[in-house]
């Protein structure tokens, strides 16, 4: 087990309401020399987050303390670009459990999945809601529920179904992962490679 | 077997899916694995800490390239952090016995251009690695993409992972390319029209008379970017110019086993009324030299024209008029004429050969720009051998050009090669986000053509006043 099981989540939530919001700025380039998952959280969206001084940017919605949550909220397009995990993992180790977008890269979707982030695509319409339910109320929570696939604003009631294929909804609610999974199909496996 | 008709796409695929799972993703197996300092440490102690091992070291390749420096690489690299993560490769592929082309090792460079360069890379292959450039192998009719860290450690040990089908675009892009206009923009352009997300979910195949006449490298190039429309990879069909460009490489099947597998490659095709979920058409006429004057690599135009308003384009006003102003650029600006303080030519999109010569064709007889920096880099030390040995090097020189050794570079600027805040650069790579070759960088992805009109020039120039 190589993250924290995910059932249901009810928190308040970090908007950040860009789109195209690449890997890049996730987590940049120059951060990724380290042999080990550690540190990344400190430099999750680093330059957004801190002046060329390493001084917080007053104006970045992580160094504003309004807002705060397990769920971060993303505009159209999140997680583009490279497939450095690293990016999912800052993600993860800086406190968040589930992204929402209106629509996620196909990379960083898997990556997010396979270190135990919950990524809830929704329509372009409840991403909006979710924008507007913060703004009027930072403490604002949002109800993930795995088990039944819907995500709720819980002020307003308004909700909304989410896609996951059954084999990750399973595997996020008990924290198994893909290693097991083809650890355990390995004769299969050597089969199919000594056919081909 | 049915008689349904497939796609060259599904044909690969369909072959390497070990086992199906309902509501799932399919196990899929992987022919070759490329891994590199950045994305496999951790998974290699994944794989300690689990107590498993590699399942298939030989089916695994390891280069350096993404934080090596450029200049005096057989001096100690100074950054004790990169110094680390090379150390960490050579322990680690040495412990398991998996091939490594370490920094100073003649078959060093980058991933993506070593692994066609030594017939690593073969047509009907599932290839990846972890780097999402990794679409570039596809220009070989090969299934080919990035993946993340997790997924390495399964490759290691299981040589599967485990991967949802994506659903098939089909790109035809027909006609004759006009004068200057490259495979670099060629991608650039379908990447304008469909945006940097308007692939995400599919796998592309490229089709139609542009490709079919294109150099393997120009192939390459435009696999390398199917990324940046979202698209998980892009591939062409192997055709004679392909399996010509295989024959003799040092790992390339040989005789007997040549025969083989070359009458399996002709069978990677397309047939005849197969289904594509999208079906994309552009004439080659349309094209012209391209750059971009945005944060993504959709944010593009042919160089004539001028920077579109907020309202033309697709997606919110505020996140444009963000990227407008990170690039110190106003819609309805002109790119030509625009100053430009660094050119970079290198990288796994336009690090090949074919590049250099391109380069090498506008700055023969004129003078580097005074105003600009310009870093010359090699996708590898077999391309480095290459621009010696045709001659091109001595046309660098001459036009006040220093060719630096072999890595990924100014690409991602991970190592010392890094834009200066607020500079802008004309750059062959193939990402212009935020700060992505320095904090505070500005860059204009163009052509190897381009590149060079900018670097005599000092500013942005069409190309085609040279050609």
């Amino acid at each position: 087990m190589a993250y924290d099981s995910f059932s249901v989540l009810k928190s308040s939530a970090v908007p950040l309401p860009i789109e195209n919001v690449d890997t890049d700025q996730i987590i940049p380039a120059r951060f990724l020399k380290a042999t080990e998952r550690k540190g990344f959280d400190d430099n999750l969206f680093r330059d957004w987050r801190y002046d060329k001084n390493d001084q917080p940017k007053a104006d970045f919605v992580l160094n504003n303390p309004t807002y705060h949550g397990k769920i971060l909220v993303g505009g159209k397009n999140f997680g583009s670009g490279s497939s450095r995990e690293h990016a999912a993992w800052a993600i993860y180790d800086y406190g968040f459990r589930c992204v929402v977008s209106s629509f996620f890269a196909d990379i960083f979707r898997g990556n997010a999945i396979n270190v135990g982030i919950l990524p809830v695509q929704v329509s372009p319409e409840f991403l909006h809601q979710i924008f507007e339910a913060i703004e009027k109320d930072p403490n604002a929570e949002l109800e993930v529920n795995l088990p039944e696939q819907r995500i709720s604003i819980v002020s307003t009631g308004a909700s909304e179904s989410f896609d996951i294929n059954g084999y990750k909804k399973h595997n996020l609610l008990n924290g198994f992962d893909d290693i097991d999974y083809l650890q355990a199909m390995k004769d299969e496996i050597v089969s199919f490679a000594s056919n081909r | 077997m049915s008689n349904t008709p497939n796609t060259l796409f599904d044909k690969v695929w369909d072959s390497h899916v070990v086992r199906k799972i309902a509501d799932g993703p399919d196990v899929f197996f992987i022919d070759r694995h490329f891994i590199h300092e950045v994305t496999s440490p951790v998974a290699f102690l994944g794989l300690e800490t689990r107590g498993i091992g590699v399942l298939f070291p030989e089916k695994t390749f390891a280069t350096a390239d993404h934080n090596t420096p450029t200049i005096n690489q057989h001096l100690p690299v100074e950054d004790p952090l990169s110094a680390n993560q090379l150390l960490q490769l050579e322990k680690n592929t040495g412990k398991y016995g998996i091939s490594h082309w370490g920094l100073g090792n003649p078959k060093n460079g980058i991933v993506h251009v070593v692994g066609p360069e030594n017939g690593i890379t073969l047509p009907g292959m599932t290839i990846v690695c972890g780097d999402s450039h990794t679409s570039t192998h596809g220009a070989f009719g090969a299934i080919a993409f990035g993946i993340g860290t997790s997924e390495v450690e399964m490759v290691l040990s299981s040589q599967c992972i485990m991967q949802p089908k994506p659903k098939k675009m089909i790109i035809n892009v027909n006609g004759t390319l006009g004068k200057g206009v490259t495979p670099k923009d060629v991608a650039l352009y379908i990447i304008s029209k469909l945006t940097t997300s308007g692939a995400t979910g599919y796998f592309v195949e490229y089709a139609g008379d542009v490709f079919r006449n294109m150099s393997m490298e120009g192939r390459m190039t435009v696999c390398n970017l199917s990324i940046e429309m979202g698209a998980r990879g892009g591939m062409i069909a192997p055709d004679q110019t392909t399996f010509d460009y295989i024959e003799g490489r040092e790992l390339a099947p040989k005789g007997a086993d040549w025969d083989k597998q070359l009458a399996y490659w002709k069978t990677l095709k397309t047939d005849e009324g197969a289904f594509f979920d999208q079906v994309i058409n552009f004439n080659a006429s349309d094209i012209e030299p391209m750059i971009t004057y945005g944060t993504n690599p959709g944010m593009g135009m042919g160089i004539s024209k001028h920077i579109p308003k907020a309202t033309e384009v697709e997606g919110g006003v505020a996140t444009y008029e963000k990227s407008l102003d990170y690039m110190g650029f106003a819609e309805d600006d002109a790119m030509i004429g625009k100053k430009v303080d660094y050119v970079f030519i290198g990288s796994c999109t336009n690090g090949r050969i074919e590049d250099f010569r391109a380069f090498a064709s506008i700055v023969k007889g004129r003078k580097k720009a005074d105003n600009v920096t310009a870093w010359v880099v090699p996708g590898s030390h077999v391309v480095e051998k290459q621009i010696k040995d045709e001659g091109i090097l001595d046309i660098l020189t001459e036009a006040g050009f220093e060719l630096r050794q072999p890595g990924c570079s100014a690409c991602l600027a991970m190592n010392d090669d890094k834009i200066p805040a607020g500079k802008y650069a004309v750059s062959t790579s193939n990402r212009n986000f935020e700060g992505r070759q320095g904090p505070g960088s500005r860059t204009l992805l163009a052509s190897p053509l381009v590149a060079a009109a900018a670097a005599v020039t000092g500013v942005v120039t069409d190309p085609r006043e040279f050609l």
